[in-house]
């Protein structure tokens, strides 16, 4: 059975004139373990199926189920619930909290669990010993690079070890070099059993994931297990 | 970490605009303390002077049948058939629990006699207590001390044709007139005074009262109150107010009252809106930040925390702030208002309590909309990058 099952999904906006259909009629299976790529141009719904996809965007049509559980049919308090046990967020810009030092921003996600301090912080050493940042676990997140920005996000992302990672173009505010880096972190991660949806932008990314969907309009316009090579 | 790790980290990352919002608090908690502490010493003040306005409560045995008139006021029930008051009904008063508010208890006996072949009142009271009551008496001579000195009113004195230092007898018991009173207008002119003692022995009424007069203040409660607890110790007595004495001072006290009522109003409606004006602009600042929490698992009763407690936090902070700088002002103001009548103000820590609720109400209170919207936003809109 599917991880996440999606059916039918629609969301519309209300544009100037009529109304301005993001997702129109998707459809899709995620089995756990994958590493799933979803691209497209400007405008096509990426986002859009990412939030939704992350209980923070309520559909005008179809459902999102995972595993077993209908998102949209669960109230705003258990739908954040989900989300702490289920979701691992990566966002472009990090958002990461800037007076929290590393190790409190990794620990963000378990300060509403009924985590001890010190268990709290057993996890996010762990965690940031896998990101190879354990020895700035105490810096404030601007003394740190781009790269090491985007490596607590993952490290926040992952300490509660939830069963999908959502990634919002991770690469999209770091170089080649940072890039590749970040991107082999979530291929070891995914080797580690981890399911992974990333959307983005970048054509290089593509070569580590499994599948890419491809979105045009808010619809799919080719899925493949051999990514294409994304228009920019 | 726990939510409240959240909330001091962001109030040590923003010191400038906590320090903004705790200084809105501390100017009102401090006007309302200033205001309620000014108002206190002035209560204070009135109390310590009460003995200047005379008896404010008068106490006679109760009866329907003879009213007589003593000091301008008419005194039902002062009747030499009923039974009169004892001293042991002195002292009762002194157990009332309001007893501290009584200033001055002054006894009388009062009786008519013969001297010199004219009818005349002869009131024995306790001088020590009377010329304290009656700070308006001026005395030529001098307070009788010995057992048979007395003091006689201006007209008894020309009516009577006795000079200081002269005897007269009273009953066949010889007096001398210690001192003599200057005329003050009221029926004292026309009384001879004698030892509360002398007159009791004088007219076979041991230990027994006519009236007692009372000069009493209860500034934080009615005088009423006063006159109530008297008459429940004393039941075979009646207990009356004599308003006028202090109604005028307690009324400019209460329009004082009332002005800082309205003033600490003022100044607590301005905190609050500091309050949310600043919450309300920490929360648009915040939106990213609070989509965050919400993507990764915060409910809204989460977020609604995390702003309560930081509303929470730099409430008490200002609370106790304003308390002191509330009573460093009220040092400064009370001496150059020329009031407490030489009362200290020390640290009160019911005031201080009180300054910590109230600065934690209306910080509370203020933050409550801005936290709900705060743990309103849409995740979505906050991150605007998903």
């Amino acid at each position: 059975m599917s991880l996440i099952r999606v059916e039918y999904l629609k969301k519309e906006y209300n544009g100037s004139a009529e109304k301005v259909a993001a997702i129109n009629d998707i459809s899709l299976d995620i089995e756990q373990g994958e590493f799933i790529a979803v691209m497209g141009p400007s405008g096509s719904g990426k986002s859009t199926l990412l939030s939704i996809l992350g209980g923070l965007n309520h559909p005008t049509n179809g459902k999102v189920v995972v595993d077993d559980i209908d998102l949209y049919s669960l109230s705003t308090e258990r739908l954040a619930d989900f989300r702490r046990e289920y979701l691992g967020f990566v966002f472009q810009s990090f958002h990461l909290i800037p007076y929290l030092t590393v190790a409190e921003n990794v620990m963000l996600p378990l300060a509403v669990t009924s985590y001890s301090s010190a268990n709290q912080l057993g996890m996010a050493m762990a965690i940031l010993e896998k990101v190879n940042l354990e020895k700035k676990a105490k810096r404030l997140p601007d003394e740190l690079s781009g790269g090491e920005q985007e490596r607590v996000a993952i490290a926040r992302a992952l300490v509660n070890q939830p069963p999908i990672v959502l990634a919002d173009e991770p690469t999209g505010n770091l170089d080649t070099a940072t890039s590749q880096e970040v991107m082999k972190l979530f291929q070891s991660l995914n080797a580690e059993g981890q399911t992974i949806i990333m959307v983005t932008h970048n054509p290089e990314n593509v070569k580590y994931v499994q599948r890419c969907i491809n979105l045009r309009d808010g619809r799919i316009e080719a899925e493949s297990y051999r990514c294409p090579t994304v228009e920019k | 970490m726990k939510l409240q790790d959240i909330s001091l980290n962001n109030l040590r990352r923003r010191k400038a605009k906590m320090i903004f919002l705790v200084l809105g608090l501390v100017i009102a908690v401090s006007t309302v303390v200033t205001l309620i502490t000014v108002s206190a010493m002035m209560n204070a003040d009135i109390a310590t002077k009460l003995d200047e306005f005379g008896a404010n409560i008068l106490i006679v045995p109760k009866s329907d049948d003879l009213s007589l008139t003593y000091g301008g006021m008419s005194i039902s029930g002062v009747s030499f058939d009923v039974r009169d008051l004892d001293e042991n009904d002195a002292r009762l008063i002194r157990t009332i629990k309001n007893k501290d508010n009584i200033s001055i208890i002054a006894p009388k006996l009062l009786n008519a006699a013969k001297v010199q072949k004219k009818d005349v009142l002869v009131v024995g009271v306790d001088f020590d207590a009377e010329v304290r009551l009656k700070k308006w008496w001026t005395l030529v001579g001098k307070k009788p001390t010995e057992p048979t000195d007395a003091l006689i009113g201006s007209e008894a004195k020309s009516k009577l044709q006795l000079g200081l230092y002269q005897t007269f007898e009273v009953n066949g018991t010889a007096f001398k007139v210690a001192g003599v009173l200057e005329p003050t207008g009221s029926q004292d002119d026309g009384i001879i005074f004698i030892h509360l003692n002398e007159a009791q022995k004088l007219f076979g009424k041991e230990k027994q009262l006519s009236l007692i007069e009372l000069a009493a203040l209860c500034y934080d409660c009615p005088i009423e109150e006063i006159v109530r607890q008297t008459s429940e110790k004393l039941p075979g007595a009646r207990v009356m107010a004599i308003r006028q004495t202090i109604e005028s001072k307690m009324e400019a006290m209460h329009r004082f009252e009332h002005f800082s009522l309205g003033i600490s109003i003022v100044m607590l409606f301005v905190g609050a809106l500091i309050v949310f004006t600043n919450m309300t602009a920490s929360v648009n600042e915040r939106t990213r930040e609070i989509g965050v929490f919400r993507a990764i698992g915060f409910r809204q009763t989460h977020i609604m925390r995390i702003i309560l407690t930081e509303a929470f936090v730099t409430s008490f902070v200002a609370g106790v702030a304003g308390y002191f700088v509330g009573f460093g002002i009220s040092k400064i103001v009370t001496p150059m208002l020329a009031m407490g009548g030489g009362l200290a103000i020390t640290v009160n820590y019911l005031l201080l309590g009180f300054s910590i609720a109230l600065a934690v109400v209306v910080g509370l209170a203020s933050s409550i909309y801005p936290a709900f919207k705060a743990s309103r936003l849409d995740p979505t809109v906050a991150l605007r990058a998903l």
